[in-house]
This record gives structure tokens, sequence and C-alpha cells, in this order.
């Protein structure tokens, strides 16, 4: 089942494919959101796909206290890279800076290169890296957001434990043993 | 569970739980459209909810609902009435198939005594909740977009800050993160219809002023763990332990759950996820080390939910929950299940079955087949779909979904290379204890202490 939650549907409209679809709509429990891939969050402790953007947090490599906003937008894949202080990244002028590399090798980790492209809407050929065909335009948009969403993200490590029966739950099993 | 047992639960029925189902496919369907204009079909099918209700202490509320809202009015208590018109349907279909499930087995339990209720004071907090899941409604699951899913935000962020409406947050947050990862939903080849109804109708209930069932008393004795159940998603870990408890003073065994749970984020996955619930130390050392617990003075809720003080609670002497589940789950008596709660997604049964051939997918046992719950193996433990196909003894939890009975494996008895060898969902709680697992989950750092490096340094600026 959750292998073919993530296909589509097929487009024949077969009277099987149907049948298929009609027990897959009728059933209360079912994986709607994709598996991530654990990975390394040191460099890039935050990347999203929402609002028409992959966007992420790139914590700079040489000051702690300093984090990079950068994104990529889906479909003309216009690039934006500043600090959560809006001081635009002196590296992004014309090509991609180190930090929207980053954000999106770690992406293409977390997702898998399909999803990110599929989300982006850019063609990238078997074995080739998504930055190589990636040639957006520079235009910086506010990090506030972004920045604000991976604060968001952060202030569940600091949610207190529950013990309650949270029969919720049922509806939401941890899956993917199944390899 | 014995070959008879398999054979009697599977069976054909219980008789009207597809004509139920049928009415709850008719109200998904318009769910699905949205509340706004509703036309000649989804206007049927809420007057056929409405007609199933017509003999039970709903019928009022429920008929004069449809009545508005195909009308055009679409108004909280309307809506109210319209998740519990099919609440009650799901709850009958409930009653009918754990009473299947406990004639098949021979289990006894307990009846549902009625307690004082409890009443939630956040007015203005579960008001804010109740105009999303309008929105929702009116708007139909192919009318939401990126700013409807984002406006329930702030409410979620608020809900999760009070310790009671944990689960509504964590159901809202659950339901607001598939919303998004599947917009744009207009879209979309086909819907999770059931799902989101299921999820819709539950937030719409638990979004309404109590008074809700409260009680509990206080017990000790000693727990005999059966075995783990996990449960997650982006921003939630929680691990479900199904027990034996023998209360001190020799009162009969009961069977009890208790539960532990985390918030987190989507990047913490796998076995990396027991990190985060390094503050029930008692309880991940008996998953981890197969022992009993002796607990002191715990709250145990009606509806068999022993809710987890792990300061008054030590681990015992080694238990393993093979020998528990052979010998003392068929006299353990069962809970009551709570009113609320009574929807087939709940079942979780705790079963017992040796003897049978599995081909990794279905269990075979004399006449009888299940099919393993494959979906419901977490990566956070050792269990595979190899260990199940070599696997000649499971304690699992048996699952109604779909129209099927499953069994969900929580630990099986298996060989391997011909030596006999045991896994349980629980093993990892200290840490992977398989060399492969531990590498992998080493390979990306203490990725927990790395978030909470960064809240730290960055959260209260």
């Amino acid at each position: 089942m959750s292998a073919r939650a993530r296909e589509p549907a097929g487009a024949g409209g077969s009277e099987a494919v149907d049948a298929d679809n009609a027990a897959w709509e009728e059933r209360s429990v079912l994986r709607v959101v994709p598996p991530v891939e654990p990975r390394k969050l040191a460099k890039v402790p935050f990347v999203e796909l929402a609002d028409g953007r992959l966007q992420g947090v790139v914590s700079s490599g040489s000051d702690i206290e300093r984090v990079y906003v950068s994104s990529i937008s889906a479909g003309d894949h216009a690039l934006s890279c500043s600090t959560n202080n809006n001081r635009p990244c002196g590296a992004l002028h014309g090509y991609a800076c180190k930090h929207i590399n980053l954000l999106a090798d770690e992406a293409v980790v977390q997702y898998g290169l399909d999803r990110v492209a599929r989300y982006l809407r850019v063609e990238v050929p078997e074995g080739e890296r998504l930055m190589a065909h990636i040639n957006g335009h520079v235009e910086r948009t506010p990090a506030a957001v972004v920045f604000s969403r991976f604060l968001r993200h952060l202030a569940y490590l600091e949610v207190p434990d529950s013990t309650g029966p949270l029969t919720e739950l049922h509806w939401f099993p941890a899956t993917g043993a199944v390899r | 569970m014995l070959d008879v047992q398999l054979s009697e639960l599977i069976a054909d029925g219980p008789a009207g739980v597809g004509a139920a189902l049928d009415v709850v496919a008719g109200f998904d369907a318009a769910l699905t459209h949205g509340f706004a204009r509703i036309g000649e079909e989804p206007a049927a099918a809420l007057a056929a909810l409405a007609g199933a209700l017509g003999g039970t202490p709903l019928a009022g509320r429920v008929s004069e609902a449809v009545e508005k809202v195909s009308a055009g009015s679409v108004a909280d208590e309307h809506l109210a009435a319209l998740a519990g018109g099919r609440a009650a349907l799901f709850g009958a279909v409930h009653d009918a198939l754990l009473a299947r499930l406990d004639t098949a087995l021979g289990r006894t339990r307990a009846t549902w005594e009625p307690v004082a209720g409890e009443s939630e004071t956040r007015a203005n907090l579960l008001a804010g909740c109740r105009i999303w899941l309008r929105e929702l409604a009116i708007v139909g699951w192919r009318g939401v977009d990126h700013d409807l899913v984002a406006s329930a935000d702030q409410t979620i962020e608020a809900l999760l800050a009070v310790p009671e409406l944990r689960g509504l947050a964590v159901l809202l947050d659950g339901l607001a993160t598939e919303l998004r990862a599947s917009s744009p939903i207009a879209t979309m080849d086909r819907l999770p219809a059931r799902r989101w109804a299921d999820l819709w109708t539950r937030a719409t209930l638990l979004s309404q002023q109590g008074p809700w069932p409260g009680g509990g008393e206080r017990v000790s004795g000693r727990l005999l763990i059966l075995g783990a159940d996990v449960h997650e998603h982006a921003t939630v870990v929680r691990v479900q332990v199904h027990a034996v408890l023998e209360p001190s003073g020799g009162a009969p065994t009961m069977l009890v759950r208790t539960s532990v749970a985390a918030a987190k984020v989507d990047t913490i996955v796998g076995p990396t996820v027991w990190r985060l619930l390094g503050g029930h130390p008692a309880l991940l050392a008996a998953l981890a080390e197969h022992r009993s617990l002796e607990i002191t003075d715990m709250p145990l809720l009606p509806g068999g939910d022993l809710v987890w003080h792990d300061d008054r609670a030590r681990p015992g002497e080694e238990a393993d929950p093979f020998a528990t589940a052979r010998l003392q789950l068929g006299a353990a008596t069962a809970a009551a299940v709570t009113p609320l709660d009574r929807h087939p997604v709940r079942i979780a049964e705790p079963v017992f079955v040796e003897g049978y051939k599995s081909d990794g997918r279905t269990l075979t046992l004399g006449g009888g087949k299940i099919a393993f719950d494959l979906d419901r193996l977490p990566s956070c433990g050792p269990l595979t779909p190899a260990l199940l196909k070599a696997s000649t003894a499971c304690v699992g939890l048996l699952r109604w979904d779909g129209g099927q009975w499953s069994l969900q494996p929580l630990a099986v008895q298996s060989v391997v290379k011909k030596e006999p060898v045991a896994a349980h969902n629980g093993d990892w709680a200290k840490g992977p204890t398989d060399p492969k697992a531990a590498k992998a989950e080493a390979r990306n750092g203490d990725v927990v202490a790395v978030l909470r490096e960064r809240a730290g340094r960055l959260l209260r600026k």
C-alpha cells in the first residue's frame, strides 16, 4: 500500500485500476506524505518544499550565530540567499552561491532527486546533478518567512513529552521497514 | 490465537458493516466536494446519513443539520452534528467488529462504567480549530490551497502548548502536513477521502467544549510487556506498550496500554526517534532488556490506558514477552473502550500465534489466512519482512481497515541460518543492537543534538 500510494493512479482508467482506487480511497490508514531519508543536519538544518520554492536554512561556516536563508523557486528557478537579518549573501551574483548548492544537495538526500526535480519543474537526466540544470536569475526574496518557519520547526524540540492515550495516533502508524 | 479462532474472526460479516460504510462513503464524497454548494448527489448522501441515524438519539440533531447544510447554511453546530453522525456509524461498526473478535478469541472485556466528565476551558483555542475545520468543510478537499493550510499554523502551535489538547494538536498537525504535501490537491488523481474525513470528523468532535469523560484510578503491581506499537508523523513519535498488569493484592490480571510521545521534526527518523524518549529510562530499559516493571500508584484510565510516570516504575526481573503472551494473555481481562474512541482504526488487540506457515506477507493457520500488516513495521526497530517469512511464532495486534483484518507484528520468533532468533519492536529502545543499523545512524551524526544546539542559539533572540 505505501508504495502504491506514491504512484499516480493509472491513466488508462481500466476497471482494475478503478477498483484499486476505490479500495485505496476507503482506507483509514494510508501513507499520504512520502517518507524522507535521514541526513546530516550540521550544515543544512532545515529544508522544505513549500510555498512554490525549495527553501531552507544553511548554517554559516564561519560564524555560529549566523545562518543563511536560501531558496530556488519552482518554474522560473529564481535564486535567493541572504542572512536571517536580510543581508544579501555576497557570493550570490549571476550563479548560485555555495549555500544554495548545499541546500540543493541536502534536499536531494532528504526527498530524492525525482521529488525535488518534479517540484522545481526541471528535467535532470539520470546521473546528473540537480544544480547543473538550474540556471535561474537572482531575485532576492525576504528571509523572514522562511526563517520563522525554521524557528517554528525548532520549537517542536521544546514541546514537552505526553503520556496521554492520544488515540488519534492510531491513524499514524510508524512505517518504513519495508525496503 | 488458534486456527478455529482465526477462521471465526475472518468469516463473512458482521452483518450491516457494508451498509453502514456505504453511508459513510457517501458522506465522504460530499465532504470532498465541499458544503459550499450541495449538488444532487451530495444532498442524497447527507439525507442517507440522516436516514441511517433515524432511530437513534442523534436523529433530530442530524436531520436538522442535513437540512440546514443542504440549504447552504454551514454553522458549527451543524458540522458537529454531522461529525457526530458519521462517528456514530463507525462506532456501530467498531462495536460489531470488536464483539466478533472477543467472541472468536474468547476474550473477556470489562463493561464501560459512566464516569464524571471534565470540562475543557480553552474556549478560544477550540473555536479557532472549529473555524479552520469549517473552512475545510466548505471548500472541500479539492478547494484547499496553501494559504488555507498555513492558516492553521498558529492554532496548532497554541494547541501544542496545552497538555490536555495534545491529541487534537497532533491530529490537526498531521492533517495539515498531509494537505500541504498533497498540494495542489485540485489536480490529485485520487484523494484519501475516507482517511481525511476520519481525521476531520475526529478533530471536529474534539474541538467541541466538553465535558469529556475523565476519571481513572491508581494502580500498583507488576507490568509484563507484550510488545511496543510505534506511531509517527512528521512532528510526533509515540511508543504505545501493550502489557499484562498483575495488580498487587491478587486482583485478576488486566490487559493495559501505556504510552510515551515526543514532539519531533521530519528529519528525525529511524532508530534516532528513541533518543527523544530518553526521559522515560525505566520504560526504555524494560523494552530493550525484556524486563518486567514494578509500578506504584500509576493512574489507570477507564479505557485501559496507564498514564506513564517513569518515576513510579522500576525495571524488575527478566520477562520474555513470548512467555507472557503464551501464559498470561489468554486469561487477562481487556478494558472497555472509551465511547468517543469507538472507531475501527483503534482496534489493536494483542494476540499470540504460533504453528503457522508464512510467506512473509500472509500467515496461514489451519484453513484461515490473515495478512501481516507490512506497513506497520517501524524503521526504528528490527522487524523485517524477511524475519516474518522465517517466523514460527508472533506476538501481534489484530487490526481492521479497508474491510479486512490484518495482523501487525510486534515481535517474532524466527529461524535464521538454523538458529532461533527473536526480534521485538522495542529492542532498539536504548540504541540499535544491529551493527548495520547502528552504523547507519552514526553516519549522520547526532541530529537531535545539532537541532537542539540550533534551537538554543536561535530561538530566544
